[in-house]
């Protein structure tokens, strides 16, 4: 072929995602079966769940591993880049839909269910019937059926988590135009930085999550307040570990000389996601912890 | 699963030598995407037959008023799961499989953007169903909360097997996204050079519409039943009044993800719908643009409605109105596409195909089940309508005698491409009018049910409505013995049949009438010249 087009690599039979499924199946049906267990003696589901994640984590390697070396062989013409750009990009926008549902449960909470219930619009009666006594306020210190916690300030470690967050993704920028200039050590050097920024912003949300609990009486189960609060700071935490790791595999990829200023896709859905990750934490310590 | 009917497969495809690997891993481990298509369609089928049976359940329940056959809670377990495994498992997957096997050829790509993924997409699905499936088998029964699965039903009230329905919804919502991220990119980055936008087939632009659906609002059903697994489990009580959260607010999260969905699910039906009447009326579609413009207008709308499917639910009276409205709203781009299909036809040299036949009926009955649709968006008519069986008929003309029956449509006009052999004409026309016939007989007197007061999702009703639920069962009866004439149509055309050649519609258009029937294994490695 002498035509502009470079052929599009369609790679052969895989059995990557077969154990994928494997192990996907294996961590639903473990967790499934694990709640279901919690009440009792059994636990038969956790182990399935352990085996499940140590399968996925085993597909994560070999599959990434295989991408890895067909890229580092030449396969991957451009246009194959781009499939790549443009996944990472809609998972990213599936991703901001998953929250967006938690977002949407904390403003429904926020501005429809706790009014509501505290007899505002044309709901007189509703709280007249139901509990006379609620009043309606947020946070939610003290719900309908009487159950009082504490609300999270925005001072103290969560202003401190926000400024570690944002400065990670700029740490984050200034690798990557490192990288772009191809000066190796500068970008060691930040991509590190961001790691350490990533890891300690876990720690301190560690810290918050046993402050909360063992000391405000603020836990999951304390009304639609806490609800929102824990699932959406604790999903936010899942993906902050997640990009964590991932940042940490750049980091070794670049130590071992993967990634060139023109090609480096890896390194650049990385990147996206830990943007995404830390747009997420603003809007969550403005709705969550500030207003 | 069905090897047998894999192996099949695999000796119709032995006559060209692509390489096409041989024996059941073939299937496991495949790239292939029209493997992985033909795995989808399967799949698809499997589950329809077996959601199937789950209908005639209900339908010889209610054959007689009174409890005859089944447990109520049986009965409910039979309500949700067949609505489950039709909406997941027998509609969507169909639909996948034909972007998978169509999508590529028709832009003239050399496979799906991420073909390994592709193949991880389809292997989850059975993984999820056998969960789903199994769970009706465990102590306390299966989820019998409704496909909706409405708070406190699926928190409060539901057995403990929720647990694994919630993690097989997740599992059946990371196939779909992924599936839909591979199309959405497929149809962007793989695009034969100099196949500009406004050239691609029909179903190709109805399918980019749908995946940018199914990204958007697969999420929020992760969302919902996550909530639903944690106020169940562990304590939360989002759909909860007295923690401060509310049941209602369970309604709005899964009905905008719910609305959408049955865009979803109609979408590519469109799409379908838009190549073959052209073929068989040998005219160009009428207003090529215009149906461009439609579909993508009611996918925008699908965003600005979802509260229809609660307006005995309870919401201020703006919040009635402006649902309403934009409710009524959609039927003017669907107004747009019945417009544009009947114009196609109009003066074409028609003729009557098996595919053409069901594309026919279903513009007639889609639209008998829009009209219907219609009458449940003005809010005070639902009012007497909601939870009736006239909501049951209504979306049972849209979903059956609309999104199946374009599926049906879609594997006889392409099977032949598939195949590369003819499908008996005389089978399929039994197949078409014996299901056309029994499909109204089974839905149509539910309208009358429902207007009648009969309400939906009771294994019961009262004794007025004995004579129209006999009819309709018998109705339904017919209907599912109807679809075993199609599967031996399918088998018989893959053992073989009269030699198809590349074009056997001589009218039909498109990249993918241009290559070989059967399609070879690996079709376009390098671009077609679009002219």
């Amino acid at each position: 072929m002498t035509t502009k087009h470079q052929t599009y690599y369609v790679p052969a039979q895989s059995g990557w995602p077969i154990i994928g499924a494997i192990g996907l199946f294996l961590i639903a049906f473990g967790a499934g079966n694990y709640i279901q267990q919690l009440a009792t003696e059994k636990t038969s589901g956790g182990y399935i769940l352990l085996a499940g994640i140590a399968v996925i984590i085993f597909m994560i390697f070999g599959w990434f591993k295989t991408v890895i070396d067909e890229s580092m062989a030449g396969l991957y013409s451009p246009q194959m880049d781009r499939s790549f750009r443009q996944g990472m990009s809609w998972f990213i926008f599936s991703e901001i839909m998953f929250f967006g549902a938690f977002f949407g449960a904390l403003f429904y909470a926020r501005m429809i269910s706790v009014p509501w219930l505290g007899g505002a619009s044309n709901n007189a009666m509703t709280q007249e019937v139901l509990w006379p006594a609620f009043e309606a306020a947020w946070p939610l210190i003290k719900t309908p059926d009487g159950t009082t916690t504490e609300a999270m300030p925005w001072t103290g470690l969560p202003l401190i988590n926000t400024i570690i967050l944002i400065t990670s993704s700029v740490t984050l920028h200034f690798a990557h135009v490192s990288l772009e200039k191809a000066k190796r050590k500068p970008l060691i050097i930040w991509l590190s930085l961001t790691v350490i920024l990533g890891a300690v912003f876990l720690a301190l949300q560690v810290e918050e999550y046993s402050h909360a609990y063992q000391e405000m009486g603020l836990t999951l189960t304390s009304g639609v307040y806490g609800n929102t609060f824990f699932l959406l700071t604790g999903f936010h935490g899942m993906h902050v570990t997640i990009g964590t790791l991932f940042l940490m595999i750049l980091l070794l990829r670049i130590i071992k000389g993967h990634f060139t200023p023109d090609k480096h896709f890896a390194f650049q859905a990385g990147s996206w996601y830990w943007h995404f990750v830390d747009v997420v934490w603003l809007c969550l310590f403005i709705f969550v912890y500030v207003l | 699963m069905s090897t047998t009917t894999h192996d099949t497969i695999d000796t119709a495809h032995d006559e060209h030598h692509h390489g096409a690997p041989k024996g059941l891993m073939r299937w496991v481990l495949t790239t292939n995407h029209k493997d992985i298509g033909s795995l989808y369609l399967w799949f698809s089928f499997i589950m329809f037959l077996t959601g199937g049976a789950m209908a005639m359940v209900i339908r010889a329940e209610l054959f007689q008023p009174g409890l005859q056959l089944v447990e109520p809670n049986f009965f409910n377990q039979m309500t949700t799961v067949h609505g489950l495994v039709m909406v997941f498992g027998a509609v969507m997957p169909a639909f996948t499989g034909l972007a998978n096997w169509l999508i590529p050829m028709m832009i003239g790509a050399p496979d799906m953007a991420l073909p390994r993924m592709n193949n991880w997409s389809f292997w989850i699905l059975p993984f999820a169903f056998t969960m789903l499936l199994g769970s009706l088998f465990m102590e306390g029964g299966g989820p019998n909360f409704g496909w909706t699965f409405y708070a406190p039903l699926s928190t409060t009230y539901s057995p403990d097997s929720t647990a694994l329905f919630v993690f097989a919804i997740h599992i059946m919502g990371i196939s779909s996204i992924m599936g839909a991220i591979n199309v959405v990119v497929t149809i962007v980055n793989m695009r034969a050079p100099g196949m500009p936008w406004m050239k691609l087939p029909l179903f190709v632009w109805t399918w980019l519409i749908t995946a940018f659906l199914l990204i958007a609002v697969m999420p929020v059903l992760a969302g919902a039943v996550t909530m639903v697994l944690t106020d169940k489990f562990f304590g939360t009580s989002f759909f909860d009044a007295a923690g401060g959260g509310d049941p209602v607010m369970f309604q709005h999260i899964f009905w905008f993800f719910g609305h959408p969905e049955v865009y979803i699910m109609i979408l590519p039906s469109f799409g379908i719908i838009s190549a073959i009447v052209p073929t068989f009326s040998r005219k160009p579609l009428f207003g090529y643009s215009s149906m461009v413009y439609a579909t993508a207008s009611i996918a925008i709308l699908s965003f600005l409605v979802w509260a229809h499917h609660m307006f005995t639910t309870g919401m201020p009276v703006f919040a009635e109105l402006f649902f309403m409205y934009c409710t009524m709203l959609i039927a003017v781009p669907t107004g747009v596409k019945v417009f544009n299909w009947v114009a196609t036809m109009w003066r074409g040299s028609m003729t009557f195909e098996t595919p053409m036949l069901f594309a026919v009926a279903f513009i007639i009955l889609f639209t008998i089940g829009g009209f219907s649709g219609l009458m449940l968006a003005i809010t005070p008519a639902d009012f007497q309508y909601h939870d009736t069986y006239f909501v049951v008929a209504h979306f049972h003309y849209v979903l059956v005698t609309g999104a199946i029956f374009s599926i049906m449509a879609a594997a006889y006009y392409w099977l032949p491409k598939w195949t590369g052999n003819m499908y008996s004409e005389t089978l399929g026309r039994w197949h078409f009018w014996c299901s056309v016939i029994s499909v109204n007989v089974l839905f149509f007197p539910m309208h009358f049910l429902g207007l009648a007061g009969m309400p939906r999702r009771i294994p019961d009703y009262a004794i007025q409505f004995a004579d129209v639920n006999q009819i309709v069962s018998i109705g339904g009866f017919a209907f599912g013995l109807s679809q075993l004439i199609f599967l031996a149509v399918v088998l018989k055309c893959i053992k073989g049949g009269k030699p198809a050649g590349d074009n056997p519609w001589q009218a039909a258009d498109g990249l993918e009438w241009s290559i070989p029937s059967p399609a070879p294994y690996h079709s376009f490695t390098t671009p077609p010249e679009i002219k």
